[in-house]
Order: C-alpha cells, then sequence, then structure tokens
C-alpha cells in the first residue's frame, strides 16, 4: 500500500538526518543555548546529593549548626542559577521546535504549490495534511526535546558515575556496572511498547473509519437488519484495540517496576557494603546518602538516553516522508525561457503576456493518466474555434474531465500538442493560460471569509462596482442581498454556510470576475431548488456569450446549447457531432439522452 | 408510568454516566487501589530500613523504631547486626521489600489497564450499537462529523481520565497522607517545615495551569485555522491554480503559520516559567528542610538516618503533588466531554413492545388514510391506497410528492405517530411487528444505496454470512452487474470505497438490486432504484426480476413511464396527495399526469425531441 503507515524497523542514520540541515541553520545559536543551559541544569542536579552529603556530614551528624546559614545561602543561590538555567533552556527549546516546525510547514506548503495536479488527484488530502501538519511537528518535537533529553541523560550520567567515583571508587564501580543493563533493558522493552503503541494507533483509526461508516450506512443497515452484524464486528474491533492497549500496558508495567529493582540491588549493595565502611569508620554517613540517591536518580536519565535512540530512529520516518514531499518534482513545469519572459506563478510578468482569443486545437493528441495505464485518448484532432460551445455528457466516472484537464494544463498530452490561438501551449506559462480560464467547479470550492473575499479571489483588486456587477451577471446580486450581512456575510469553512445553489452562483460570479476567454463549467449534478436552478441557467447562457467554453453537462438545456457534443464512455470520446446529428445516430448520446429527458420531462409537466 | 418516562430523560449527571459505565471494572479497580497502597507501603519501608539500617550503625537504639526494627527482626537483624555478619542480609532485605513493592506496582499497573481499557471499549461498543439502534429521524437530525468526532476524541480524553488523572488524584492524595501521618509523629518541626510547601506547590500549579488554559485554547485554535487554510489549499487546489493564486495562499499560510509558532512561543515561555518556579519551590521546600534538620539535630531530636527518611519521604511526594495541580486543572474538559458522549447514549433508540409480532407477514398491503409530516411541514396527507398480495404497485411522482415516505413508512424507517391513520399488511397493524422481523420481510432498494467498505460479495450479500458464493453471483447476474464485477482484478473479493474501486451511481444501484434479489423477500420496493442505469438495462433487469420474483408484492417508485408500465396498478402522487389511481392502461386513457409524461417521454424515443425542456 502507497499510503501505509510505513514501519521503520531501520537502524539510526544520520544521512536521513543531514536531510534537514538547511533547516538546522537558521536555529543553531538556540540550538547551542539549549545544549549549555541544561548542561548547567544537569550539573546541579548532580551536585544536590552532594549538597545534602554535605548538610549530613557536616551539621546533622555533628550535630552543629556553625555556619549553617553561609550553607543554605549558597543552597539558595545554586536554585536560582538553576531556575534561570531552566527558564532559558526551555525557552530556546520551544523556540527551536516551534520555529523549526514552522519552516518545514513553510517550506512543504509553499513546494505543494508548485506540485501538479496528478499528485493531487493521487493523493488523498488526508495524506498530504498530516506530512505538512503532523509529520514536521514530530520532527520539531524530536529535534528540540531530543537534543534536551540526550544532553540532560548524558551529562548527568556522566557527572554521576564521575561523582560516585570519586566518593567511593568500590561502591562507584559498582553502580557504574549497573548503567549498561539498565539501557539494554530499557531499549528491549521500548522496541515492545512502541511496537504495540503502532497496532494501537492503527487499530483506532480502523476504529474511527467504522464510527463513520456505521452512520453514513445507518439507512442502508436498517433495511438489512445488519445492526447486530455490524455491532458485533466493531465489537471485534474493540476487542482488537483492547488487547493491543493492554499488552502495551503490560510491557510498560512491567518495565518501571523492574527499572526500579535496579535502583534497589543498588542500594543493597550501598547497604551491604557500605554501611561496613561506615562502621569501620573510613566512609561517611552522607556519602552514604549521596550514592543511595544516585542510584536512584540514575534510573531516570538512562531511560531517557536509551530511548533517545529508538525515538530518533521512528522520527526517520517522519523526515523521510516530508523529505520524500519536498524533493518530489512537478510534472508539469514551465520551461526556463517560459519562465524568463512570462515569469512563474510567484512572479508572473503581466506586461509580456499576449492577450487570448480563445482558438484551441487538439493536435494529435495521446494521452494516459500518469496513474493509469489505458490510453483515454489516442492521435485525437479537434478544433475549438473561439467562441464556440462544447458540451461533454457522459456517466458518472466515465471520465468527463479528461479534457477539461487537458485544456486547463492540469495534465499535458502523452503525445501531440494542444494549440492555443495557433501556439503550443507549451511555449506559454501556466499563470497566463489559467489567468484566461474560467472555471466553474461541479461541487463549487469556496474558501473561508467573506462573500466579498470569495469573488474576488481571482482578481483581488477588483472594486466593489465590479464585484456587484460580477454578481448581477450572474444574477447572484439578489442572493448575496439576502443573506444577513450581504456581500461581508462570511461563507464558513468552505463555504459550508451558504446552500449549494448559493456557492455555485458565487463561484460563477468569481470566475466571471476576470473575465476569461475561455470558460469551463462542470454543471453540478446535486438537485437545486427551482429557482435558483432556472437562475444559474440564465447565468450559464449570459456568461458564455462570446466566449469559448467547454461544459460537463447534465442537463438537457445545457447541451442543447452547445455547438458541439462529445459523448464520453469508459473514459473514451465514442460520439461526436451536434444534438440533431447525434440522436439521430441512435447511439450512445440518444441512450443517455432518453435518459435524462424522462427525468426532465416529468418535471417541465407542472 | 408518566413518571418514569421523565425521569428516564432527565439529563443525568456526567459523573453518573461514568459511574455506571464503571460496573465490571470495579472489582480491578478495586484491586488496583490496593495493589497502589501495598506499593506505597514498600515504597514507604525502603527508607526506613535504610534508616534503621544507618541509625543501628550510628548507635541508636532499635526501641526507638518499633514498627522498622520488628520487620528487620523477621529478617533476623537486631541493631547491632552491623557487628556480625548482617550486612548481607540488609542488602537481601532490600532487595525484598523492594521485590515486593515491585510486585504490587506491577499488579496495580495491569489492574489498572485492564479495568479502564475494558471500561473504554464498553464505552466505544455502547456508543456504536447505540448509533446503530437509534431511529432513521436521529440520523437524519445529525452531523457525522459531529459524532464521529465525539466518538473519538471525547472517548480519548475519557480514557486518559480513567487510566490516568483518576488514579493520579488518588496516588496524589494517599502518599501525602500516609508520608505526613509518618512524618509528623517523627519529628513535628521538620514535618511542619516540609508540609508548609505542599499548599503552596499545589495551588501554584493549579491557578497556573487553569490560567494558562485559556492561552492553550487559543493556540488550539490558531492551529485549526491553520489546518483549515491547508485543508482548504488541498481540496480546492484547481480553485487555487485556476485563478494562479499559489502567491496569495503561500502567504496566507505563512502568517497564519507565523501566528501559531508565535502563540506557542509566547506560552513556552508562560511554561518555562513555570517550570522554573515550580523547580525553585521544590529546591527552597529541600533547603527548608536541611535547616531544621540541622537545628533539631543540634537539639537531639533528630538522627542522621530520620533526616535520610525526610529527603527521601519529601521527594517521592513532590511530583504527586505538582502533577495534582495539573490533573485538577484539566478535570474540567473531562466532565464536558461525558456530558457530550451522555448526549448520544441517553438519546432514545428504536424499541419494541415485548408482545410485538413475529408472525409470517403476507397478504395486501393496506394504507388506511396516512397522514406524515417531517417536522412541521406535511409530507403525505390522507393517502389510502392497498396493494394486493402478489400484484405490482408503481408509484408516479415528482421529488418531494411524497412517494419515498410511502416506501420509508411501509419498512418503518419512519413511525406513524397515532391517530395519522394506518398501514397493515394481511390486516394487522405494522407497528405492531418487531421492526427488525418487519424489515426482513419488507425489503427496500434505495434510490442511493450506501456500499460498505468491504468487498463487493459481501456487499451484495448485505454483509449477511448466509448465502454462497454461487448465490451471490446469481443475484449479480440477475441484476447485470455481475460481467462488470469480473472486470475487477479481484472480482467479488474487490473492495469497494476510499481503500478500493469507486463505482458509478448505476453500478451501486445494481449492487443494491443484487442485494434484494438474493434476500427475496416477500414485499419488495424499489425506490427509483434503477434511475442512474439506461432504458435498456432497466428493462432487461426489469425483466429477469419479472421471472424470478412471482409471487412477490412489489412496490416501484419511478419517474420513468416504461417502468411503471408493467405494473398492476399504479398511483400519482403530487404534493402528498394521491392524483390519479388505476392500472396503466386506463392511466393513458386518461388523459392526466400520467399521459401527459408518457406522451413526453415517449416523443424521445419516437425520435421527435422536438418537444424541448422547458
Amino acid at each position: 500500500m502507497q499510503y501505509a503507515d510505513e514501519t521503520s524497523g531501520k537502524r539510526f542514520d544520520a544521512g536521513v538526518w543531514k536531510t534537514m540541515l538547511r533547516f538546522f541553520v537558521p536555529h543553531r545559536k538556540e540550538l547551542v543555548k539549549v545544549a549549555f543551559f541544561m548542561l548547567i541544569c544537569s550539573v546541579i542536579d548532580v551536585m544536590i546529593p552532594l549538597y545534602q552529603k554535605h548538610i549530613i556530614d557536616k551539621f546533622i551528624f555533628a550535630r552543629s549548626s556553625g555556619g549553617i546559614w553561609f550553607v543554605i545561602a549558597a543552597g539558595v543561590a545554586l536554585m536560582l542559577v538553576q531556575l534561570a538555567a531552566t527558564v532559558i533552556f526551555t525557552r530556546a527549546a520551544i523556540r527551536v521546535e516551534m520555529g523549526f516546525s514552522r519552516d518545514l510547514k513553510k517550506a512543504c506548503f509553499e513546494h505543494l504549490q508548485t506540485l501538479s495536479l496528478s499528485y493531487y488527484n493521487t493523493t488523498p488530502v488526508g495524506y498530504i495534511i498530516a506530512r505538512v501538519m503532523s509529520d514536521t511537528d514530530k520532527i520539531g518535537l524530536m529535534i528540540a526535546w531530543g537534543l534536551v533529553d540526550f544532553m540532560w541523560g548524558l551529562s548527568y550520567v556522566l557527572f554521576a558515575v564521575t561523582a560516585m567515583l570519586t566518593l567511593s571508587f568500590r561502591l562507584g564501580i559498582w553502580l557504574a556496572a549497573m548503567i549498561p543493563v539498565m539501557a539494554v533493558v530499557t531499549a528491549w522493552f521500548q522496541k515492545r511498547i512502541l511496537s504495540c503503541n503502532r497496532t494501537v494507533r492503527h487499530t483506532n483509526s480502523l476504529i474511527t473509519g467504522a464510527f463513520n461508516e456505521g452512520i453514513l450506512g445507518a439507512r442502508t443497515s436498517k433495511t438489512l437488519v445488519a445492526e447486530d452484524i455490524n455491532i458485533e464486528e466493531f465489537g471485534g474491533l474493540t476487542g482488537q484495540m483492547y488487547r493491543a492497549s493492554v499488552r502495551g500496558a503490560v510491557w510498560s508495567a512491567a518495565y518501571t517496576p523492574l527499572m526500579l529493582m535496579f535502583g534497589a540491588v543498588s542500594v543493597a549493595v550501598i547497604m551491604a557494603r557500605g554501611l561496613g565502611y561506615v562502621a569501620e569508620g573510613v566512609m561517611a554517613f552522607g556519602t552514604l546518602s549521596a550514592m543511595i540517591s544516585y542510584a536512584i536518580n540514575i534510573f531516570e536519565p538512562v531511560q531517557h538516553l536509551s530511548n533517545i535512540f529508538s525515538e530518533a530512529t521512528s522520527t526517520q520516518v517522519n523526515i523521510e516522508r516530508v523529505d520524500a514531499l519536498l524533493k518530489r518534482e512537478p510534472e508539469i513545469t514551465d520551461s526556463p525561457e517560459v519562465v524568463r519572459v512570462y515569469g512563474d506563478s510567484f512572479a508572473p510578468k503581466r506586461e509580456n503576456w499576449e492577450p487570448l482569443r480563445g482558438d484551441i486545437c487538439f493536435d494529435d493528441v495521446t494521452f494516459k493518466y500518469p496513474d493509469g495505464d489505458e490510453y483515454v485518448l489516442e492521435h485525437f484532432d479537434l478544433g475549438v474555434p473561439a467562441g464556440t460551445r462544447v458540451a461533454i455528457v457522459g456517466e458518472t466516472g466515465a471520465g468527463k474531465s479528461t479534457l477539461v484537464n487537458l485544456v486547463c494544463r492540469f495534465y499535458e498530452p502523452t503525445s501531440g500538442r494542444i494549440l492555443i490561438d495557433g501556439r503550443d501551449y507549451r511555449d506559454r506559462s501556466q499563470l497566463w493560460l489559467r489567468s484566461n480560464i474560467g472555471y466553474v467547479l461541479q461541487s463549487p470550492h469556496l474558501f473561508s471569509g467573506t462573500v466579498r473575499d470569495n469573488i474576488r479571489y481571482g482578481r483581488p483588486d477588483a472594486s466593489d462596482e465590479e464585484i456587484i456587477e460580477a454578481a448581477k451577471l450572474v444574477s447572484a446580486h439578489h442572493i448575496i442581498e439576502k443573506l444577513p450581512e450581504g456581500l461581508d456575510s462570511d461563507v464558513g469553512e468552505g463555504g459550508d454556510r451558504l446552500s449549494t445553489g448559493e456557492k455555485q452562483l458565487v463561484s460563477f460570479a468569481r470566475a466571471v470576475l476576470t473575465d476569461p476567454r475561455i470558460f469551463v463549467l462542470d454543471e453540478a449534478t446535486s438537485s437545486i431548488d427551482t429557482e435558483t436552478e432556472l437562475l444559474i441557467q440564465r447565468a450559464v447562457s449570459r456568461v458564455l456569450a462570446g466566449r469559448t467554453s467547454f461544459l460537463i453537462a447534465h442537463r438537457l438545456s445545457t447541451i442543447k446549447m452547445a455547438d458541439l457534443i462529445l459523448a464520453v464512455r469508459d473514459g473514451k470520446i465514442i460520439e461526436r457531432g451536434t444534438h440533431s446529428e447525434l440522436l439521430r445516430k441512435g447511439g450512445y448520446y440518444r441512450q443517455l439522452y432518453s435518459m435524462q429527458y424522462e427525468i426532465e420531462a416529468f418535471r417541465s409537466i407542472d | 408510568m408518566n413518571d418514569l418516562a421523565e425521569t428516564g430523560n432527565m439529563k443525568k449527571h456526567p459523573m453518573g454516566l461514568l459511574l455506571e459505565l464503571s460496573a465490571g471494572s470495579r472489582g480491578l479497580y478495586l484491586i488496583a487501589c490496593a495493589s497502589l497502597l501495598a506499593a506505597i507501603a514498600c515504597n514507604f519501608l525502603l527508607p526506613q530500613l535504610i534508616r534503621f539500617l544507618v541509625d543501628s550503625v550510628n548507635g541508636v537504639p532499635a526501641s526507638k523504631m518499633p514498627v522498622v526494627a520488628r520487620i528487620a527482626g523477621l529478617a533476623g537483624l537486631d541493631s547491632g547486626f552491623a557487628r556480625g555478619g548482617g550486612l548481607t542480609r540488609a542488602g537481601l532485605l532490600v532487595v525484598a521489600v523492594a521485590c515486593v513493592g515491585g510486585a504490587f506496582n506491577f499488579a496495580h499497573r495491569k489492574a489498572l489497564a485492564l479495568g479502564a481499557e475494558g471500561l473504554v471499549k464498553r464505552l466505544r461498543d455502547r456508543l456504536y450499537s447505540r448509533i446503530q439502534r437509534m431511529p432513521f429521524e436521529w440520523h437524519t437530525s445529525i452531523q457525522t462529523g459531529d459524532i464521529v468526532q465525539r466518538c473519538t476524541s471525547d472517548v480519548d480524553i475519557v480514557r486518559n481520565f480513567v487510566f490516568n488523572q483518576a488514579i493520579e488524584i488518588g496516588r496524589a492524595v494517599v502518599l501525602v497522607t500516609f508520608a505526613y501521618g509518618i512524618l509528623f509523629p517523627m519529628n513535628f518541626v521538620m514535618a511542619a517545615a516540609s508540609f508548609a510547601f505542599i499548599p503552596v506547590v499545589f495551588f501554584y500549579s493549579f491557578i497556573f495551569l487553569k490560567k494558562a488554559s485559556s492561552h492553550f485554547l487559543a493556540a488550539d485554535e490558531a492551529e485549526g485555522q491553520l489546518l483549515a487554510i491547508a485543508q482548504e489549499n488541498f481540496s480546492g487546489v484547481r480553485v487555487v491554480r485556476a485563478f494562479g493564486r499559489e502567491r496569495y495562499e503561500a502567504d496566507r499560510f505563512a502568517a497564519q503559520n507565523a501566528y501559531f509558532a508565535e502563540l506557542w512561543m509566547k506560552l513556552g515561555s508562560m511554561l518555562s516559567s513555570y517550570w522554573g518556579a515550580g523547580d525553585l519551590l521544590t529546591g527552597i521546600q529541600m533547603l527548608a528542610i536541611c535547616a531544621a534538620g540541622t537545628f533539631q539535630a543540634v537539639a537531639g531530636g533528630i538522627t542522621v538516618g530520620e533526616f535520610m527518611v525526610f529527603l527521601t519521604y519529601n521527594s517521592m511526594i513532590i511530583w504527586p503533588v505538582r502533577g495534582l495541580g495539573r490533573v485538577l486543572s484539566e478535570a474540567g474538559k473531562t466532565l464536558v466531554s461525558l456530558g457530550r458522549l451522555g448526549e448520544i447514549l441517553d438519546a432514545p433508540v428504536e424499541t419494541d413492545p415485548d408482545d410485538a409480532l413475529e408472525t409470517p407477514i403476507s397478504g395486501d398491503i393496506e394504507f388506511d388514510r396516512v397522514s406524515f409530516s417531517y417536522g412541521d411541514v406535511p409530507i403525505l396527507k390522507n393517502v389510502s391506497f392497498t396493494v394486493r398480495e402478489g400484484t405490482t404497485l408503481g408509484i408516479l411522482g415528482d421529488t418531494g410528492s411524497g412517494k419515498t415516505t410511502i416506501a420509508y413508512l411501509l419498512c418503518r424507517l419512519y413511525d406513524l405517530r397515532e391517530g395519522d391513520g394506518a398501514i397493515r399488511i394481511g390486516g394487522v397493524d405494522i407497528r405492531g411487528y418487531k421492526r427488525a422481523f418487519l424489515r426482513e420481510n419488507v425489503g427496500i432498494v434505495l434510490q442511493e444505496p450506501f456500499l460498505y467498505s468491504r468487498t463487493l460479495a459481501e456487499n451484495v450479500a448485505g454483509l449477511s454470512k448466509s448465502f454462497s458464493g454461487e448465490h451471490i453471483r446469481e443475484a449479480a447476474r440477475i441484476s447485470h452487474v455481475d460481467a462488470e464485477i469480473e472486470r475487477f482484478a479481484n472480482a467479488y473479493d474487490t473492495i469497494v470505497g476510499e481503500r478500493g474501486v469507486t463505482l458509478s451511481g448505476g453500478q451501486k444501484q445494481r449492487v443494491a438490486i443484487a442485494r434484494a434479489v438474493l434476500r427475496m423477500t416477500p414485499i419488495m420496493i424499489f425506490d427509483d432504484s434503477l434511475s442512474a442505469v439506461d432504458t435498456e438495462t432497466d428493462a432487461r433487469i426489469r425483466a429477469a426480476l419479472r421471472e424470478r420474483v412471482r409471487g412477490v408484492t412489489t412496490v416501484i417508485i419511478s419517474h420513468r413511464i416504461t417502468t411503471l408500465s408493467g405494473a398492476d396498478r399504479v398511483i400519482v402522487m403530487e404534493n402528498g396527495e394521491i392524483a390519479e389511481t388505476g392500472t396503466p392502461a386506463e392511466l393513458t386513457e386518461r388523459g392526466g399526469i400520467y399521459r401527459r409524461v408518457l406522451d413526453l417521454q415517449q416523443s424521445v424515443d419516437d425520435g421527435l425531441p422536438a418537444v424541448g425542456g422547458r
């Protein structure tokens, strides 16, 4: 599966991290800050048992309070230094985390703006979102806090071992010997816990899917009396979830006490040996206390150190995904010569753009989709003089969008040429072409913001008068006026607050405002109330006047307006001609037509 | 009776729901709590043991610490042990206590995992089965995204509470009680010096995190907006490209992205002060114990061993107390989530009375003065008709004329309200039947059928496992979808939906028809279920069906006259009322709506498309 959650059983690989090198550069100062102040914190952490040793030996055991206030003051000073170091390193770490993932997100998003539509057509939006939003977060988190954990774990272990060996070599060597054992055990458990977590995450996504389907399919399930089957199967899923979660929890439940056991064994060794030394008078009580503290405390930094490698390894998957996205080449690009004259999408040179008339010619075009293995067009020729209306008809899923995709240069012919005003459209920039195409989608896509923002999406400098004029041209004006705040009404996320018909009209106005020479209309199939539908019909005929247009048509009235009809079946254009020619021919178009006619005929009798 | 019904609908307190869900996990929770107590006791014993050993070496008599001395005595250790060969035994005792503690710790965590995960499983199962059994009206009134969100995110929040937070609260309380229960009798002054910090540490984290929650919320919202921009851009990529607005989109995203990062960096500054100050408080507490200890030692009120106990206990309780502040500041979230889940769990589901019928369903279908409204909108007005057993009724009508409602009422997706007439089959009111039983006898093919994201074979079988592959294929042949299924690489094992193939509207309809053919119910309803299939295939499917379904009472809803022309009787619906009724021949004679639609549709077939749309 292409989109399956890649599981990385791989080892740590520095090469993967190198791909992120350029993103490190702006944060290098903060990273140094993190490392340095973390070091100070861990020095103080190691000093605390020594401080307590001093208190025990010099004051508690000696039963003396001479100079205690000086020592306490020194303790306070130590705490204040730690406070400062903690504040500085955590701030720096959060800045690195957020800054790093911010830069990655930005780079991904900008790169995605250049990728071809074929990428979007073959990649689910959820997958792209996960790359841009979660993978980048994970990488930022790992880089900032991974460094923190690594610095703290490593320096604490080093300092503590030094301190232990200095305090008592004979006891310290015992404790130091425990450390690699602890690290190995941690890594062993970590591997198992991580694998359980993966199963849990996977099952969790299945459960979410089951809820979704359980609700969307409710009506069908009721009529099939399939509720019990569904419930039983869902119980199987939650059972799987239960077992995986419990398994993971049991591994952790065994791990922590085991690590504490290591601490206890160390303490036992210290007691068994150390107490003897104390009784002999060769060791102070305070030393014993400090050794016990180290024996108990060392478990946490060792755990961090041991985990950091498995976490770094698992983050490699996220890095690889983001890197693959950033390295992906757009399939459709403007040649360097074209960019020199016409500019690119981010910096167009509009002054060099010629006006577009609207003659379109398919010249021996052969085409297959990059992910398909069948040619959907073979040596296809079609001349569309400026001002022609072309209707494309066929069943849902038959491949009616192919021609439109080619005209808009969302895809390019596999071989052959498409000429606009007599010149191969690859000789001019994508933006030049698209600035001249008005495009109305079947399910109109609006952006969150006001109605005004949406209408002027293609021409941000349009005045309110121009916006209103465009709205009037497509009969959207009075519908907009009916909205609570007119042009200032918020359309909601994806335009959710408007009805489908309203969205359609707004997207019409949006397309008209740029006054395009070519118009592409993918007609809605979903039923809209009769009144709005009538408005849309009128808008269509007004908008198309004088423009070259491609209509992916579902309604008879639209089809009948066309100068040329192309009938598509199984991805291929199987019939072409005018309405009456095709009807007379009595082929596939005729069949489609009568089906559509039944529905509309019924409506027209009212 | 009335009172009972009302209290049943009363909003329960969210915690009541939690209590109810805990049934089945209570024993495990009890074990978890008991093990926790035992584990904590062992953890507390260790420092005491160290104290005993240290103080014994230091020459403190065992009589000053009777409990620990007795336990040490079990291992054969008395206060003079260090002079004998007791050192190894002392070490072993430490390990033994730690082992017992570790075992209880493991038992605690395992019991907790079993209890909490069991509770969550029951919660998920209940939500799902509740949703399955909700009346169809509920389904039309909700938003899928909202409900899925509740069943996932809110369940996660509840899970976090029952798995982590609830026990953290308990642990902190027990630890503090235990620790100070031992420390105060040991040395009042030092215990007081240590205890003074507990409320400070607790309220400090509680108040800080409570205050910070609005900032967390703002950051979450900013992230949500960032996500929305990304989502809109990716799903609207065609529009962005078509209008050449890549630069604008990139800038918009960058601005929100920077804003979101900035919010978190600010929040990070707050958090870093919080963490730093928390560490400082903890450190100062330790220093206070050191100072108090020194003066107590000078006064002879404390031994070295006791001082070490104070230091150890103190480090054992301070983190749970800090955690307690965090947990309680977040507890509000759990209540909100439980409330939202309660709304689903408390909504009434479809139920059947105990005496609901399961007797064979046969005979004439009779609509007797049936009225139905959806909300305030009347859909059916006083509709009466009869379908004789084994005959076919055709229904013709425009969108909104009420024809689909007739179908839904017949299989009780909607229930007739009292006094709005009655629907009877063989003289028995259908409300008397068990719903599932009725639906097993009244099959319906929906206009927009839903296919499950499973194999085509499972879809044709309608998820039932009681059909053989051969039966499934035969049903698919009758509904003219077999050949197309065979063309997929995995044929009948092809998965439908996002993870598999996408079917066209016509293919979906034919799969749904195959479903109905396979189930072969005594009553069958086709709700415009061939609308996306061309006329010829439609005719062929109907011919094949007629062969198969002899004796079945059939209701066909369509706006295609040819589809209805084979019916024994046709009713024409208009605005919720029956406008015309009769045999197809009679209706053709009569020259009403039926006739006009017939003429229009035939004009196409006669090659006279001149009639025009409007």
